[in-house]
């Protein structure tokens, strides 16, 4: 030192320039290199984009069949729409008189803007489907008990905000899609309408009228409109997003982690012997830490069955990651994203659909607009949302399918789910409804009484009858949820494939009359 | 009478029935969370456009003489059909769809909505599908010169004709 100290100062200069490579590695990873278990630690805890994750997690969390890795899957769409959607924001213009031109330029013209368009679309698709498969997981699991009540709420929220952002994408090319999403989206957000007209209240509340001028900016579709849909997708819902990826991701750390059985330590293999060292012995008793941390500290308990975050959860989220890309880069190089006619306000198309994750909902819409639109899906996310705080049960948590009745419970709920959809839509295909038998019949009848309220209604006995007979709520649950995703999928399949020119039935688009 | 609390010191930390300092600050809490609401509101009123910029709802069209009673005329540009009767009584239908806003598809036998199925008669009437109500009749009028003036902005009953 001292003699460093006695060299001239040019010296030093050179000295420490020659450092700098070392001397900024230093500053940035002050725990040093990740070699030890303790270092690893440090590591992790030290970086801002790691310490979102404990440092040690346990080893029932790192099993495959735990998650199946698809909640990091929604993220990793997420991310890479957000990437790609801001490249797209580069040549997008929000005008109706321009906008369609700009996505056939990002098309044809823009260096690889085709390609980033079609991840952009992909990447959304898989979001929609992840975080699907994701919410069936934690259900199926029994994830959402206490206490991840909360963060089962927070994932529903989500859940909309996903669907609100596929919404709002498919609005901005402003093509036949577009346009004609707006307009019945629009008219879906009106739709209160038809039952204050039916109260006659219109004329001192009227709801619908409030959101539709609020989405619209205007009593027609416009470029106000547009606009405010470009807004909503690129800036409000995004943040929205954001903020509550953050709470979620916050709470499963507060929440300690993945939910696991309780004997999980006891069902988990011996782990491999060249896998780093698990924690076996207990560490020296932190007494500052616990005189802040109510309950148990993880330093206090017993010995844990866990393995230290880097490298071995780090590795398995990269892995999830790089299949994420994976998969949207395949599928942008074998499928380009649509983009019809530009946007005709005289003519919709026939059959005008919506992409697949709407179509369940446009078939309950060609039912009822408010209930289809509106009331059912509220009473879907109301009951959704009810089931953690209902199902006060310990049995079966971390466990697929877990809980009474289990694995055959869900099966025949499947096939209740499915045969129940089934049949009154093929009723309803087959002999019409309540307008074609009495055409005098008041609105109101229609919208209390229309398939889709009695599906939700049959699904809602259904699970009551379960429940009573497993004298289980989790029963109950288990038979509500399967339906829910029965009819879910029943109805996105009757409007994908069964539905053609006027919304009328066809065994299969080849036996659509031509135009 | 010597109430319980008042025979013993109280200090700070000893719980008090209606807590001064809390009352306070709850009020200031209330108070802001209040402003804070109004606030919303007043932000909420900027994107509640006060104008509606909109082409204007009433235009002008021939209709031929020769029309045929019961076969629909359909202005360019207008989400309109326009009949004549039996007497040559001009009258207009709306083609925009009451259940979502779809245009539907006019031919003789009636309207028809490509988007969710909804089927009306020739007088607007439902026959099928998720409609809530019949299509909207709209005043025409005649104008000096033998042309026809439609108001979309103003819809009047079922069967008013002009003419």
């Amino acid at each position: 030192m001292a003699t460093a100290e006695c060299r001239p100062a040019l010296a030093r200069f050179w000295a420490n320039l020659k450092a700098v490579p070392a001397l900024f590695r230093a500053s940035a990873f002050r725990a040093g290199s990740p070699v030890s278990d303790r270092s690893r630690s440090s590591f992790v805890f030290g970086n801002v984009f790691l310490h979102l994750h404990s440092v040690r997690v346990h080893r029932w969390t790192l099993r495959w069949a735990t998650t199946w890795g698809l909640g990091l899957i929604t993220l990793a769409a997420f991310l890479i729409a957000l990437l790609t959607g801001i490249l797209l924001m580069f040549y997008y213009k929000p005008y109706p008189a321009v906008a369609y031109d700009s996505i056939k330029d990002i098309h044809f013209v823009v260096p690889t803007g085709r390609f980033i368009r079609n991840i952009h679309r992909w990447s959304a698709n898989l979001m929609v489907v992840a975080v699907i498969l994701h919410m069936a997981r934690v259900f199926y699991t029994a994830s959402y008990r206490r206490p991840r009540e909360f963060n089962w709420v927070v994932g529903m929220v989500l859940l909309v905000l996903t669907l609100g952002l596929s919404f709002t994408g498919y609005l901005l090319p402003w093509d036949q899609l577009a346009y004609w999403a707006i307009t019945i989206g629009a008219n879906i957000a009106q739709s209160p309408r038809e039952v204050t007209d039916a109260l006659g209240l219109t004329a001192w509340f009227d709801l619908g009228g409030l959101q539709k001028l609020l989405l619209l900016g205007s009593d027609e579709v416009g470029e106000e409109a547009l606009i405010r849909f470009y807004l909503l997708h690129v800036m409000i819902l995004p943040i929205a997003l954001l903020m509550l990826l953050a709470v979620h991701f916050w709470r499963i750390r507060k929440d300690g982690g993945l939910a696991r059985p309780e004997d999980a330590d006891g069902r988990l293999p011996a782990p491999a012997r060249r896998l780093f060292p698990v924690f076996t012995q207990l560490p020296q008793k932190t007494y500052h830490l616990a005189a802040l941390v109510r309950g148990r500290t993880p330093a206090m308990g017993p010995p844990e069955n866990t393995l230290p975050s880097l490298p071995h959860l780090f590795y398995a989220e990269a892995g999830v990651l790089m299949l994420s890309v994976f998969i949207c880069l395949l599928l942008a190089l074998l499928s380009d994203a649509p983009l019809k006619e530009l946007a005709n306000p005289a003519v919709p198309e026939n059959p005008a659909k919506a992409p697949w994750y709407f179509l369940g909902l446009q078939e309950l819409v060609s039912h009822s607009a408010f209930m289809g639109g509106v009331g059912i899906p509220a009473l879907v996310m109301i009951g959704l949302g009810l089931i953690p705080f209902l199902d006060r049960e310990e049995r079966g948590t971390g466990d697929w399918f877990g809980g009474p009745g289990g694995a055959s419970l869900v099966v025949r709920a499947t096939a209740f789910g499915l045969g129940a959809c089934i049949l009154l839509e093929a009723f309803t295909i087959r002999f019409g409804w309540l307008r074609q038998w009495w055409p005098e019949v008041p609105q109101l009848a229609i919208t209390v009484a229309n398939p889709g309220t009695l599906l939700a209604l049959a699904y809602a006995w259904y699970s009551l009858w379960v429940m009573r007979r497993f004298d289980s709520t989790r029963a109950g649950a288990l038979a509500l949820f399967t339906c829910f995703l029965c009819g879910f999928v029943v109805l996105t399949v009757i409007g994908y494939h069964f539905r053609g020119p006027n919304w009328d039935f066809y065994w299969s688009p080849s036996q659509w009359p031509g135009h | 009478m010597t109430h319980p609390e008042s025979t013993q010191p109280t200090s700070r930390l000893d719980p008090e029935r209606v807590p001064r300092r809390d009352f306070l600050g709850l009020a200031a809490l209330w108070s802001s969370l209040a402003a804070g609401f109004v606030a919303l509101l007043g932000i909420l009123r900027l994107p509640k456009a006060a104008v509606l910029p909109a082409p204007s709802r009433k235009f002008r069209v021939e209709v031929p003489e020769s029309l045929a009673p019961g076969v629909p005329f359909e202005p360019a540009g207008r989400n309109v059909t326009l009949f004549r009767d039996q007497q040559g009584s001009v009258y207009a239908i709306s083609k925009v769809c009451t259940h979502l806003g779809c245009i539907v598809r006019t031919d003789p036998a009636g309207f028809h909505c490509p988007c969710h199925g909804s089927n009306f008669d020739s007088l607007g009437e439902v026959l099928k599908g998720p409609a809530p109500a019949p299509l909207a009749w709209f005043a025409v009028q005649r104008a000096s010169d033998g042309t026809w003036i439609v108001n979309e902005g103003q819809t009047v009953p079922q069967g008013t004709k002009e003419g």
